[in-house]
């Protein structure tokens, strides 16, 4: 069993495995909503390869990172539905 | 074909647009001749500031009874209207002095404006770098989106908006590209830099500037920014200069100026310069750095040699008025340059002297 990254999404603990993206990581705890549109909409990973700009996460503080170009590092904090 | 009103304006930037409406307001049948997208020129260049200054009087009388008009009107939304005051940064002692000065200068002239010392302007905008000496706020400043307040401005008058390239001004009207008339006792160019095509004698060089804006990062930045070193340091006519000046927009993005180039002949963004243009806002503010800009783009701005605007009559030609030259204050002095304009082709008596404005030879001389 290879070594598990542990991040916190929304202040909940989620353990993933080297090399996997900060969208799968907030996927695995069920949230669909990454951000909210300028009009409240939700919005979630559509393209995943950095081009559609839907799956924006505040990451560490940081607004409008896209989760599907960042890997998950261990303690990284992520906070979605984030508006606008 | 033949057209026939009573003044044509040429150009819908927000001076052209502001000039309409004021026109039409008087009672005039006013066409607007627009060869691009309405203030998709100069106008969208800007930034929207509308701000009182202090270079010379003329300049300061004329910024100032804009500024006041611009507080005066009802915009629409899709103006972002926004009294959000100007911060005049200053770095360290020596601009401080010119913060003491400069509320001085605002102070004998009833103009609003407080000193704020370090804490001050720290908690006024928390992200900027520690160690800054102090600023000046002008509260009563204002940020606009300039290219839909241009439209706005001729949509709420009774002014007609009309495509086409203006190739010609003659004793009667213009004439397009398309070899359309248009007869009108009244010309009004307000073409920006490209009006020395139309008006032999005028000198106005195009002067480049850079513009980023940045994803939504609302509460960011409270205040339009400017650093003071502008004009002692950066903006004086120099070839090539930056300086440290970021807004918030309505929207919560960040609009982040400002570069002036001089010899630039073609509009695609400069990549070193906007380079030395975010170094230097980084510099006021580190953590911009980790911000995403989603565009750049850049625009001409058209430039006098003594940098005050050209408005009023021409001195060959009876029937054309000039609006041009305002450079980087053509949002700011759009109403003020309208009004002036109107009071003198309706030969009122305007509410400030038209003298230090007036097209005349003797000013159109680059050193």
């Amino acid at each position: 069993m290879p070594v598990q990254i542990q991040i916190r999404v929304n202040g909940r603990t989620v353990r993933v495995p080297p090399g996997t993206t900060v969208a799968a990581a907030v996927m695995r705890t069920g949230e669909s909503a990454f951000r909210r549109s300028v009009t409240g909409e939700p919005r979630g990973p559509l393209c995943g390869m950095g081009i559609c700009f839907e799956c924006r996460v505040t990451l560490d503080g940081v607004p409008h990172t896209r989760s599907c170009q960042t890997l998950c590092v261990g303690g990284m904090e992520v906070q979605t539905d984030a508006q606008p | 074909m033949s057209d026939t009103c009573d003044a044509v304006v040429i150009g819908a930037g927000i001076v052209g647009a502001a000039t309409a409406a004021a026109l039409a307001s008087d009672g005039l049948r006013v066409t607007v001749v627009e060869s691009s997208v309405v203030g998709g020129g100069a106008t969208a260049a800007g930034m929207g500031h509308i701000v009182v200054m202090d270079d010379s009087e003329a300049q300061f009388a004329l910024t100032r009874y804009s500024r006041d008009l611009w507080n005066a009107m009802q915009t629409p939304p899709q103006v972002e209207f926004e009294r959000r005051g100007t911060l005049w940064v200053a770095a360290d002692e020596e601009e401080l002095a010119e913060v003491w000065r400069k509320a001085e200068f605002y102070a004998a002239r009833g103009v609003r404006a407080e000193i704020l010392d370090a804490r001050a302007l720290a908690d006024a905008e928390p992200n900027l770098r520690p160690g800054l000496a102090g600023a000046l706020l002008v509260p009563d400043d204002i940020v606009i989106y300039a290219p839909c307040a241009a439209r706005w401005l001729i949509e709420q008058s009774s002014a007609t908006l009309r495509a086409g390239a203006v190739k010609a001004i003659d004793a009667n009207g213009v004439v397009l590209s398309d070899g359309t008339r248009m007869a009108a006792g009244v010309i009004v160019c307000a073409a920006g830099s490209w009006a020395t095509a139309l008006v032999p004698g005028l000198v106005i060089r195009p002067r480049k500037g850079h513009l980023a804006i940045t994803e939504r990062y609302p509460g960011f930045v409270r205040h339009q920014l400017v650093e003071l070193g502008y004009l002692k340091s950066a903006h004086g006519s120099a070839d090539e200069s930056v300086a440290f000046n970021v807004q918030p927009r309505a929207t919560g993005q960040l609009l982040i100026g400002s570069s002036r180039q001089f010899g630039a002949d073609h509009s695609e963004v400069d990549a070193p310069l906007l380079a030395r243009m975010l170094a230097r806002a980084i510099e006021y503010m580190p953590r911009l750095a980790k911000l995403s800009v989603i565009r750049t783009w850049t625009g001409f701005r058209a430039a006098t040699p003594d940098r005050l605007p050209i408005i009023g009559r021409s001195p060959e030609r009876p029937n054309v008025y000039l609006a041009t030259g305002h450079e980087g204050l053509g949002i700011t002095t759009s109403l003020g340059t309208a009004r002036l304009l109107a009071d003198l082709i309706a030969g009122r008596q305007p509410a400030i002297d038209p003298a230090p404005y007036q097209p005349c030879p003797s000013r159109f001389k680059f050193a």
